[in-house]
């Protein structure tokens, strides 16, 4: 408000109360800016302060509900290459089974777009495979393929190739008739017709199955090392709780989710990075 | 529908004759794209509702022939046979009287929406029908797609991507596409109905310049009388489904036209013709 130059205001006085007036809306609406900028991050931050007090106030054990200090302490109790260890175990399940996932998924919806045979008869055996829980069959998996990586990584495909199929046959479908039709008039090849229109204009699609599904992935491999496994973050908190040790048990967890968010972010910035156009628009 | 009367600017007679007498005075009837008795039915089973019926019309070469009619009265269907997307179950459509079995790639397509793809450049997605259908494009090809962009005042739009132009300009780029194989037929399917009622009128007077200039056989799907009256020298008015030819008007205004053509009483006597079919159908059909 007291910006407004003096001589000005004297000489226009019914300008100034007009100029103070959105001299205040703009502190008011950088306030209201900063507020929402900061908001998400105020509203955690006293989430874990309510939790934290909860703990103290309440003397909550550690073993019912850790408080988020005593789980910080766990985090740094546990050595950096121990982290490491089962970080690497859980990643590397994780993004092989993601990858083989891609592999198979856009081939395969391909596949269905192109011929109505597969469709009708590869599609209700997808749907099958999708509606069994993989937290069911997982053991029978262990059982059929042994204890080492492949099975993991089977158990992880399972889980993450559903939502590709699906984002891809959709974007692919959702091709503009009339560029399809172009192409027909034009003769061109029907592998050219997939490469150059139908698969660019699934890519925003298929990068929203991306995003479900290297959450999904990370579920998978966690699934997958509660059956069996010697190492990775699932095992580690499962081991740490069956040892009645729930702050590092947390600690583990956080860490996953931690990773798990930071995966889904990258998938953004890799569609960021080689797609740009494939964004929406910011307005 | 006097056959003589298509021709009605001495410029587009002489282009016409010009560029190809030698094939012209072979093929005795001059009619460029001819469709004998065409009917055409989605339903494949026999008696199922006819989408077009009975049309029969010669459009010569380098004419431009406007089609009206009500939503619905398989004007597109008209326009895809002619490209040879569709097949139609009844007569037959000729294109230099080779009857038309299949999709051809002399053609060139202008839709309603630019249809222009999200991820390429203004100038790649001009080059696009050639880079579908070879697999790569050449320098000239490059040099030729330069050239189209130019003279549709698009060149310092080359490098930009589609979602930076205005939905006119995007148009544009889809009718210089459809140019780059360098067609005899030019088909358009409402090209400007998504346009607003100023750029269409622009749009429509840049068409004609390069028609003027680089001339083909135009088919001209539309929906506004005003807008067909004003750019084709027939215009072929259809009933609503089934459609059929309510009647085949020459225009007859000279060319150049320029918007106070709008205003002349030849303007208004068609346009009101025009609208006579298509409010009371049943006064003729």
């Amino acid at each position: 408000m007291n910006h407004t130059p003096a001589p000005k205001a004297a000489l226009h006085a019914p300008q100034q109360s007009h100029n103070s007036k959105t001299t205040a809306s703009g502190v008011k609406q950088w306030f209201k800016k900063q507020g929402y900028r900061f908001a998400p991050w105020l509203f955690f931050i006293s989430l874990l302060i309510l939790w934290e007090s909860i703990c103290r106030l309440g003397h909550v054990p550690t073993y019912i509900l850790p408080s988020p200090s005593s789980i910080i302490n766990a985090f740094f109790n546990v050595s950096f290459s121990r982290w490491m260890v089962h970080l690497w175990a859980t990643l590397r399940v994780a993004l092989l089974g993601f990858i083989v996932s891609i592999l198979i998924s856009i081939p395969l919806s391909i596949a269905l777009i192109r011929s109505e045979l597969l469709n009708r008869t590869i599609y209700p055996v997808l749907v099958v495979i999708q509606s069994t829980p993989v937290v069911a069959v997982a053991p029978l998996i262990i059982v059929l393929m042994g204890t080492g990586d492949a099975s993991r990584v089977l158990i992880t495909c399972l889980i993450t190739f559903f939502p590709l199929v699906v984002s891809t046959t959709t974007g692919m479908l959702e091709t503009p008739q009339e560029l399809i039709e172009l192409s027909q008039s034009l003769r061109a090849p029907r592998y050219r017709e997939t490469w150059q229109i139908r698969i660019p204009y699934a890519i925003p699609h298929i990068f929203s199955g991306l995003r479900v599904s290297i959450t999904l992935a990370i579920i998978g491999a966690v699934v997958a090392e509660f059956v069996a496994a010697e190492q990775g973050l699932g095992y580690f908190i499962q081991f740490s709780t069956s040892f009645f040790k729930i702050p590092q048990a947390f600690a583990g967890l956080v860490f996953l989710s931690a990773i798990s968010l930071l995966l889904f972010k990258s998938v953004h910035w890799i569609q960021a990075w080689l797609f740009p156009w494939s964004l929406p628009k910011k307005k | 529908m006097n056959v003589m009367n298509a021709f009605s600017t001495p410029s587009i007679e002489n282009v016409a004759h010009n560029d190809d007498q030698a094939t012209q005075k072979e093929t005795t009837p001059n009619a460029y794209v001819r469709m004998e008795d065409v009917g055409h039915c989605y339903d494949p089973t026999p008696d199922g509702p006819m989408a077009v019926q009975h049309i029969n019309l010669d459009i010569y070469r380098h004419e431009f022939v406007a089609v009206v009619g009500p939503s619905g009265c398989g004007k597109s269907t008209l326009l895809r046979m002619v490209a040879g997307l569709l097949i139609p179950s009844h007569g037959e459509v000729s294109v230099f009287n080779k009857p038309v079995t299949e999709p051809r790639d002399d053609v060139g397509i202008v839709f309603q929406k630019p249809n222009l793809l999200p991820w390429l450049t203004v100038k790649k997605n001009v080059l696009f029908p050639l880079k579908h259908k070879y697999g790569h494009v050449s320098l000239e090809d490059k040099k030729r797609a330069d050239e189209l962009l130019t003279m549709t005042g698009l060149a310092s739009f080359a490098d930009k991507m589609p979602d930076e132009l205005s939905g006119g300009m995007q148009q544009r780029v889809g009718i210089v596409r459809a140019l780059l194989l360098n067609p005899d037929i030019l088909l358009m399917d409402e090209p400007f109905s998504a346009l607003d009622a100023l750029t269409r009128e622009q749009i429509g007077f840049d068409l004609l310049d390069i028609w003027r200039d680089h001339p083909k056989t135009v088919l001209f799907i539309t929906h506004s009388i005003s807008e067909a009256v004003l750019l084709a020298d027939r215009i072929l008015v259809m009933s609503k489904r089934p459609g059929t030819v309510l009647d085949l008007i020459d225009v007859n205004l000279p060319r150049p036209r320029t918007a106070k053509d709008m205003n002349s009483t030849r303007f208004c006597e068609l346009t009101e013709t025009i609208r006579g079919h298509i409010y009371e159908p049943h006064s003729r059909a």
